[in-house]
């Protein structure tokens, strides 16, 4: 008798039911599959996701993990296929390969603090993260989510941010790097809100999702404030293609980004974290 | 009854300080408080004091021909504000202008410099704290500089 494999390389058809604008180079597609199944997956997984006669690019998912009939998936638009697909409309299909890749660690996370901090459009694989703590709100003790972005205006989900802020269980402070004087928020890197956030490093659990050199600098910040190395969480980015770990593109030391990440403990990547042209 | 020594002890720049120290800096302090709008200073006015924010938010900003207002940096409660007063010929280099009600414990530069002349050990403990706010802002500073959300990928 002959097994049947799942062949990793075929793309489930999905249906775009509606395409927001984030901001001038962010959107949000969600999906739901033409064939009418569910879709499950765990926060800070990807999808690869393809847009026909134009370009297969990795996705992490941005959406609520309790939510099995569609996806969400936030985009900037900085290439080619990402360009291209900001141009697509309600109704139009993409392929989806995933989820794929390791996970924020919100189980261990359960009776600690959660530090989120997220940079520019790394709120987006940290969004799944915020549903499930606050959907599971009595397992974790202080909730705290560091967000900065580059302008007011680029500051992605600011609607729910608002929620998030407005509730009596929750830490949320926002930060641009730049602003003229109508914005009254925080003006100033998303590393300077770290020392002020009220969590007992002791019994905290960080997760960081942002540029490389942001991480580097919130995860001193957070050693600097006795968080343990091995509770500290980051998402990694590189080039992926195959993501099943086949192909190589996004090899990084022994570690293939797409199946041993993106999602990585700091303790077992700093190393790494410190080669240069890796 | 709060006095001027207790809420110096309480703000985190001080938090630390050594005990017998502080009276000496109580001589230098004085409270203040900021309506929304309003400015503790400009550029290029003369330095005189140092500010420990204890509530409110301040944004240190410059004036642009063209673009207006732009803001370098937010301060709030536990922050410093101003540093000009320890360095000639000690004018201010931007604004300061208060973006929700503030008070603040307001330190005399020249009184603060006097002091520290007089007692090197206070000096000393002071300006350690202060390297720490420089040090820390340059940081800050560098990775602003560095404008690590710009567009990088290309797919």
């Amino acid at each position: 008798m002959i097994a049947e494999v799942p062949n990793v390389t075929l793309p489930r058809l999905f249906q775009i039911s509606r395409a927001v604008k984030e901001t001038h180079d962010t959107f949000t597609f969600e999906l739901k599959p033409l064939d009418g199944g569910e879709f499950t997956f765990k926060p800070g997984q990807f999808n690869m996701v393809y847009q026909f006669g134009v370009g297969e690019i990795p996705v992490s998912i941005s959406g609520d993990p309790l939510k099995k009939t569609s996806i969400i998936h936030t985009i900037r638009a900085v290439g080619g296929v990402t360009k291209a697909m900001r141009k697509l409309k309600k109704g139009d299909v993409l392929g989806i390969r995933g989820p794929y890749g390791t996970d924020w660690p919100v189980l261990r996370a359960s009776g600690h603090d959660v530090a989120i901090v997220a940079g520019g459009i790394g709120l987006a694989p940290l969004r799944p993260v915020i549903y499930h703590v606050l959907a599971n709100r009595e397992k974790y003790g202080k909730v705290i989510l560091l967000y900065g972005s580059r302008t007011p205006l680029d500051i992605l989900f600011m609607k729910e941010i608002e929620k998030w802020r407005a509730r009596l269980d929750t830490e949320v402070a926002v930060t641009v790097d730049r602003a003229s004087g109508a914005w009254r928020g925080n003006v100033g890197v998303v590393t300077t809100l770290i020392s002020k956030a009220h969590f007992d490093p002791a019994k905290t659990m960080a997760m960081v999702c942002g540029p490389e050199i942001m991480m580097r600098f919130t995860v001193q910040e957070f050693i600097t404030r006795g968080v343990l190395k091995d509770k500290i969480y980051m998402s990694m980015e590189r080039n992926m293609k195959c993501a099943v770990g086949f192909c190589g593109h996004c090899q990084w030391g022994s570690n293939f980004i797409c199946k041993d990440g993106p999602v990585f403990r700091y303790d077992t990547i700093h190393d790494l974290l410190m080669q240069r042209e890796m | 009854m709060e006095n001027l020594e207790s809420v110096l002890k309480e703000h985190a720049f001080l938090s630390d300080f050594p005990d017998e120290l502080l009276p000496v800096i109580v001589g230098c302090a004085s409270n203040v408080r900021y309506d929304t709008e309003q400015f503790i200073f400009h550029e290029s006015e003369e330095a005189k004091k140092v500010y420990l924010i204890r509530a409110g938010k301040v944004a240190v900003e410059i004036f642009v021909p063209g673009r207006g207002h732009v803001v370098i940096e937010t301060l709030e409660a536990g922050d410093v504000l101003g540093w000009s007063w320890l360095v000639p010929p000690y004018y201010w280099h931007f604004d300061a202008r208060v973006v929700e009600p503030t008070r603040a414990i307001a330190l005399d530069g020249e009184c603060l410099r006097k002091k520290c002349e007089e007692n090197h050990e206070m000096g000393y403990q002071l300006l350690k704290r202060f390297f720490t706010v420089l040090s820390s802002r340059l940081q800050a500073t560098r990775l602003q500089l560095m404008d690590v959300y710009g567009a990088k990928a290309d797919w």
